[in-house]
């Protein structure tokens, strides 16, 4: 009999716990994808996670590291509160867009204003999941929520945030992308920018944030390919998938005028 | 910069600012704001030559959410504010008590509600002892009267806050934060790091399983066994380290309460009661929360009426009626909005209720 290897074993940085999520959803993915990561850096008992209030409000639960349960919005101001106390903490936090681009945009904006050497995943899927698919600052224009029953317009709710563009004009920013977690490529790119921004904390490169494109098949109403479908031919049209700031690559570099 | 241990001319804020560093404090995080804000100014400027941080957050929302990062990665943390700020952390201070984290804040207290303005109050007085968010819990407050007992009561505080793993409010207003009088620093204290054994950050896997720092209990029975744990440190708390003043007559008609720089007023009150023949006892609460019931509670015994006085509209007379339990009369003297009681107005009243008393023949 042949001896079996293992090539993808289970990461350390994951519990066992069952996790909550729906059938098709993809926070999955994003929670595989950074404890990879964090086992690969050999970063799990420097690190500290911060769980928000949304699907993944039970994150603590998942990652096999020290974690602290934030209030709804606030978590770069925890995180920030356990960085200045413990520099060498590796500190990140895993927000959804309600979470992240409503309640809480002040705390994000000035964390990465601050160059605050924190870590955000920020997961994008366009609606309020945990609360039974309300509209979020990132729903698309016409899109159904439970909050916006005909689809989103203009008129009543304004247009989509687009997190990384805005961020992008801070100089504290030290890594910033756009993923998208749909196909076995696009899951890989996502992991590569996911380490990158880890890098870009243990480095002390400031503040990183990678955004991941994410699909919620349930409060979205469709199957999860369709909802895969929906991300590439739809949310990649308004949220371009980029590497917006790269600054330790700048500095290998020499290149690349950084603003800071 | 102020030399350690001395006697000194300084202002309230200030005191306050150098009895955090007296306590411990090494972490402060704060937003400005009327009549406080002199104490994230010396903290600035104090705090990074003793290796400790002082960040200006955004909003006072985020400045109570650095707190509570901070404490919980086991600094002894603090901030500062007055009133609509204090209101704004209310939803960090939730999370504080669901997570039974320590920590120091101040409450300046100036005029309310609204933006009010900015002289002196007590009109924070149910946000400060019922406060703390919702759910729950409660911040243990202390009430100091004066430049001497701000600057003792914020360094004691952090070992209560530690002790009984809650936030701890120094609650005053804008005249006690503004005044100036001599105080007695207390040498800075280079405080070993505490056993924290609830602490996030960098550990050896050998020495301890990794820590959650959290406040939601979805199981019923999880959630009652937090409030019951937090219900029973309140109780330990009221046995250990409830506290209170009292001035005057041995045989007193007329028992006042007041706590705060009322208390500074009404002790000039006792002495002009005395003069006039009616013999008065000032109790002050130096907590409210644990409030010190049982001395009201047997003073009222022994006296024909009680005054209150307070810079509210009748908030902490609620506390000394539930002491009082109806065994004599409880009337009030209130000035709220920035104004201040005189003197001679809460002689005035003693001798009211006096007269009034003795009428009724009681």
């Amino acid at each position: 009999m042949a001896e079996e290897t293992l090539i993808n074993p289970y990461p350390d940085a994951l519990t066992e716990v069952e996790m909550r999520y729906c059938p098709g959803c993809t926070h999955g993915t994003a929670h595989r994808l950074v404890a990879e990561v964090i086992d690969e850096l050999g970063v799990k008992d420097r690190t500290v996670a911060i769980a928000t209030v949304g699907c993944s409000v039970y994150a603590y639960e998942y990652f096999d590291t020290d974690a602290v349960q934030a209030a709804h919005g606030r978590g770069p101001a925890v995180a920030t509160g356990i960085k200045r106390v413990q520099p060498e903490a590796i500190v990140f936090t895993y927000q959804g867009d309600g979470d992240l681009a409503s309640i809480g945009m002040a705390e994000v904006v000035h964390a990465a204003a601050r160059g605050e050497a924190i870590t955000i995943v920020f997961i994008n899927n366009a609606v309020f999941g945990m609360t039974q698919g309300q509209m979020a600052p990132t729903t698309l224009l016409g899109q159904r929520t439970t909050t916006s029953p005909t689809g989103r317009t203009v008129e009543a709710a304004g247009y989509p945030i687009r997190i990384c563009e805005l961020l992008a004009t801070l100089p504290g920013v030290g890594y910033l992308a756009r993923e998208a977690l749909t196909t076995p490529p696009r899951i890989r790119s996502a992991k590569r920018s996911i380490r990158r921004a880890f890098e870009t904390q243990v480095a002390g490169g400031g503040f990183s944030l990678v955004e991941l494109l994410s699909i919620c098949p349930t409060w979205w109403g469709m199957d999860p390919l369709e909802a895969v479908e929906h991300v590439e031919e739809r949310m990649i049209d308004y949220y371009p998938l980029k590497v917006f700031r790269d600054r330790l690559a700048e500095e290998e570099t020499g290149g690349g005028e950084s603003d800071a | 910069m102020t030399q350690q241990g001395e006697r000194v001319f300084i202002s309230g804020n200030e005191a306050t600012a150098e009895g955090g560093i007296a306590g411990g404090c090494r972490h402060f995080f704060g937003y400005p704001i009327t009549p406080q804000n002199k104490i994230p100014e010396y903290m600035s400027a104090e705090l990074p030559k003793l290796g400790g941080v002082y960040l200006q957050a955004e909003s006072e929302v985020a400045a109570i959410n650095m707190v509570y990062g901070a404490a919980a990665a086991g600094a002894r943390v603090m901030t500062t504010s007055s009133s609509p700020g204090i209101a704004l952390m209310q939803e960090g201070l939730s999370y504080m008590l669901g997570s039974e984290l320590p920590c120091v804040l101040v409450n300046m207290v100036r005029g309310g509600p609204g933006l009010g303005n900015i002289g002196p109050a007590q009109s924070d007085y149910w946000l400060a002892t019922r406060g703390a968010g919702h759910g729950d819990g409660r911040c243990i407050t202390l009430t100091p009267y004066s430049v001497q007992e701000l600057h003792d009561f914020t360094a004691g505080a952090f070992d209560i806050a530690d002790r009984y793993r809650n936030p701890v409010m120094v609650l005053a207003d804008a005249i006690l934060a503004n005044m100036m009088e001599p105080c007695a620093l207390i040498p800075r204290r280079e405080l070993p790091p505490p056993e924290r054994n609830y602490a996030v950050g960098p550990h050896d896997p050998q020495e301890r399983e990794r820590n959650i720092v959290n406040s939601l209990w979805v199981e019923f029975d999880a959630m009652e066994a937090v409030n019951e744990r937090i219900a029973e440190r309140y109780r330990r708390a009221a046995e250990e380290i409830t506290d209170w003043g009292e001035f005057g007559a041995e045989e007193p008609e007329v028992l006042l309460c007041a706590y705060g720089i009322s208390a500074r007023i009404c002790e000039s009150a006792v002495m002009q009661a005395e003069e006039l023949g009616i013999p008065t006892r000032l109790i002050r609460p130096k907590t409210v929360f644990p409030f010190p019931a049982e001395p009201i509670r047997s003073w009222s015994e022994r006296a024909t009426a009680v005054v209150v006085v307070e810079m509210s509209m009748g908030q902490f007379i609620e506390d000394v009626r539930l002491a009082v339990e109806g065994r004599c009369p409880v009337d009030l003297l209130a000035r709220t909005g920035g104004n201040m009681p005189s003197v001679g107005d809460v002689v005035e009243k003693i001798r009211e209720v006096a007269l009034t008393a003795g009428a009724a023949g009681v």
